[in-house]
């Protein structure tokens, strides 16, 4: 970082690896960025950060991705340890491999004393940093292979346990426990602790990154944005914030399918208005008025698959749904695993719509014997609310289409198909998996078209096509 | 030149009452020190106005202010021609027919009054998302070539540059030509002691403990999923509330009474009620 050229060659090299992992960055922001390296104090890593992300990170989803890329090809300078860790750990971690594995090392009860001083303070400290990359030196490294070390976290986590320090600490806060100052310190005490899980991790991977190359661990280490999770993988964080992108989508999704609607197809001509108009040109319609467009709202059936397989995809689809409320004129919900009830009084305006879900296993008749069964359920559903699906009902089915090998019933799917406007089917599975075991995508996808669906991104642009 | 350092828009933001972190100062400086407009997006009641407004306040600009809404055009937002004066010009001098489109004729509206202002100037975009998708088109060529095309008089280029800043809700995307040429904010929300930070700055007079409180207690409510988190300008109004009730110690039964303050959807307060373990309002 010391010559222009090696600078020239770490900014293209850092651009690459943005784009490599799927942050667009073109040509003519790469250049603002190299602008702004030119008035920018290069030795203060903070502010090189910033200017890298207000001229390339346009979108807030993508910036976890692009502070972990950044902590790898700009990584903070060490002083003292840099050539420390070669020999110390050469015979350190031989030896600290072994003491984790066997016994405590001695110092360890202090060592945890200071880290739970640290996580009651502030995590922008700089010696929080400091302690949890000195305690990656001293407890992250393990035998990956007969004669080659590499860096884990988990040991450096398990050593310290930062979760079992939690009584401790809100001892320490708090007069007395209970109530809302330890709901409100517990909160503090997570929010430090994942802290410190993430300086761990990332020391981890600089580490890695020392000693077998950015690009390698740049590879493996940057999890797609958000709006590309696949909902059957995501992670128990990585739901939690897809559902609080639920709320934002729904407001986007309204804006654009309201903007649209406005201007999107112009009414029939309105003959009255333009015979009218015409008087005073002479009887000659000079200007034609249209009718406004009539909004064409679909009611809405969705049907969706609450086994646990596919639960986290037609929850999130659900709650979509319900927060469009007002671009349908009405929506009914079913759900099933092998046999359907109706779940729409759960997600009434104003109602909890986490209860909801939580509620949905327990008060909806949903389950016989538990292992999903499509047939079963289009029977069943025909049978019980013969009067759902109507000329104006857009049907639209959340599910894996893996049946447990039982009848398929592609004879009722076909009628009720046949009875709705529109019918869609969203499988959150990817096209390739489709038909492998017990899918039958391939024959209701003859009968109902059907989408592949498998994150938010997918799923925006169906809802688009739907209410246009 | 608008700054010289990220640390002297800090320093000087913070003279006006603005903390800026590290992510504002850096994208300040820049936009000034590059020319480029600053595009900040985040959600609402997050300080993306009053970052505009404290740019111009701490520079001594003049603040000229374009707010977005449906159906915005070029008329109110670039010029307009005074067809009524225009009207009166010519009934009264047949040979007037020439001198019509002249300066004496023209409206300025937010854009062009930026754009020709001599003096320094802050130009505040608000809400961009809230226009129509041709207003973004009408933007691209003031952004980046700092000129105004009107036909009847010329290209009219910037005497000297505005400073530049879009604010935006993100209701919808704004489109990636617009978002190339602007550096790129997002105001989120801020970490406890930043937020204390703010407190202490905005409401005069709040004890340091209560501040710290509630931040602490804001943070916990942001944690829970809630149709709508309580944004900054709420925790100062709720502060505020506080301080109008002359309380100095802020206990459970004081926020059950007052969450009203922060959280405007009756689903939220039951959420937050029940999961916080406050005394719910009956």
């Amino acid at each position: 970082m010391t010559t222009p050229a090696s600078l020239v060659d770490r900014h293209v090299g850092f651009v690459h690896a943005l784009r490599e992992a799927g942050l667009p960055v073109s040509p003519a922001e790469g250049l603002d960025a190299a602008h702004a390296l030119m008035v920018v104090d290069l030795t203060e890593r903070e502010t090189l950060r910033e200017a890298y992300a207000a001229t390339l990170v346009k979108r807030p989803a993508h910036r976890p991705g692009f502070d972990l890329l950044f902590d790898l090809w700009f990584p903070p300078v060490i002083g003292g340890t840099q050539e420390g860790p070669e020999e110390s750990t050469a015979e350190g971690t031989a030896e600290g491999a072994a003491v984790v594995e066997t016994a405590a090392p001695p110092e360890l009860p202090e060592l945890r004393e200071r880290l739970a001083e640290l996580l009651m303070g502030d995590p922008a400290d700089p010696a929080f940093r400091e302690f949890a990359r000195a305690m990656v030196g001293r407890f992250g490294q393990v035998q990956a292979a007969p004669g080659r070390q590499s860096w884990f976290s988990f040991p450096v986590l398990r050593a310290l346990s930062p979760e079992t320090l939690v009584a401790r600490m809100l001892t320490a806060m708090l007069d007395e426990r209970g109530g809302l100052p330890e709901k409100v310190a517990r909160r503090q005490i997570a929010r430090t602790i994942e802290a410190f899980t993430e300086a761990v991790a990332s020391d981890v991977r600089r580490r890695i990154a020392e000693e077998s190359g950015i690009e390698k661990i740049a590879r493996s280490a940057v999890r797609p944005p958000i709006d590309q999770v696949d909902f059957l993988r995501a992670s128990k964080e990585e739901l939690a914030r897809l559902r609080r992108e639920v709320y934002p989508l729904a407001r986007r999704l309204a804006t654009r399918l309201s903007i649209r609607q406005k201007r999107g197809r112009r009414g029939r001509l309105d003959f009255r208005r333009t015979v009218r108009a015409s008087l005073s040109t002479g009887g000659v319609p000079l200007t034609t008025h249209l009718r406004p467009p009539r909004p064409h709202r679909p009611e809405l059936v969705v049907l969706c698959d609450a086994s646990d397989s596919v639960s986290t995809f037609s929850h999130f689809t659900l709650l979509l749904t319900f927060a469009l409320r007002e671009q349908f004129t009405k929506v009914r919900a079913f759900a099933f695993v092998d046999t359907v009830d109706e779940i729409t009084d759960l997600f009434a305006p104003g109602a909890d719509v986490l209860d909801a879900i939580a509620r949905l296993t327990e008060t909806a008749d949903i389950v016989r014997f538990g292992r999903t069964d499509y047939g079963h359920v289009f029977e069943r559903f025909a049978e019980r609310f013969p009067d759902a699906v109507g000329p104006r009902t857009s049907l639209l089915i959340l599910g894996d289409a893996r049946s447990n090998y039982q009848v398929p019933a592609l004879g009722t799917l076909k009628r009720l198909a046949g009875q709705a406007r529109h019918a869609y089917w969203l499988n959150p599975e990817p096209r390739a998996r489709w038909d492998t075991g017990d899918s039958i995508a391939t024959p209701y996808g003859s009968v109902v078209s059907m989408h592949e669906c498998r994150n938010v991104a997918q799923l925006a642009a169906f809802v688009e096509t739907l209410a246009s | 030149m608008w700054f010289a350092s990220p640390d002297e828009v800090r320093g000087r933001l913070t003279a006006v009452d603005y903390l800026a972190d590290d992510g504002i100062a850096t994208s300040v400086f820049l936009a000034g020190a590059l020319g480029k407009p600053l595009l900040a997006e985040g959600p609402a009641g997050g300080g993306k106005t009053q970052l505009a407004k404290a740019v111009a306040e701490a520079t001594g600009a003049r603040l000229i202010r374009l707010q977005c809404y449906e159906g915005l055009d070029e008329a109110r937002a670039l010029y307009e021609w005074n067809y009524k004066k225009q009207l009166l010009r010519i009934q009264a001098d047949d040979g007037a027919w020439d001198d019509i489109f002249s300066e004496e004729f023209l409206l300025e509206r937010p854009l062009l009054k930026a754009i020709r202002s001599e003096e320094p100037t802050v130009l505040l975009i608000d809400e961009t998302d809230k226009a129509d998708v041709e207003v973004e088109g009408l933007l691209l060529e003031i952004l980046s070539d700092y000129q105004i095309t009107i036909p009847e008089l010329g290209t009219i280029t910037a005497a000297r540059r505005p400073y530049v800043v879009l604010t935006s809700n993100a209701t919808r995307e704004l489109s990636e030509a617009l978002k190339r040429r602007c550096l790129y904010l997002h105001l989120g929300y801020p970490t406890p002691e930043r937020e204390r930070d703010i407190l202490l700055a905005q409401v005069p007079g709040l004890p340091a403990s209560i501040a710290g409180q509630l931040a602490r207690t804001v943070a916990t409510l942001r944690a829970l999923e809630l149709k709508k988190s309580p944004s900054i300008a709420e925790t100062v109004d709720w502060a505020h509330t506080l301080l109008a009730l002359g309380r100095t110690e802020l206990d459970e039964a004081l926020i059950g009474q007052t969450l009203g303050v922060v959280l405007k959807h009756n689903s939220d307060q039951v959420r937050a009620a029940k999961e916080l373990g406050l005394p719910s309002r009956s």
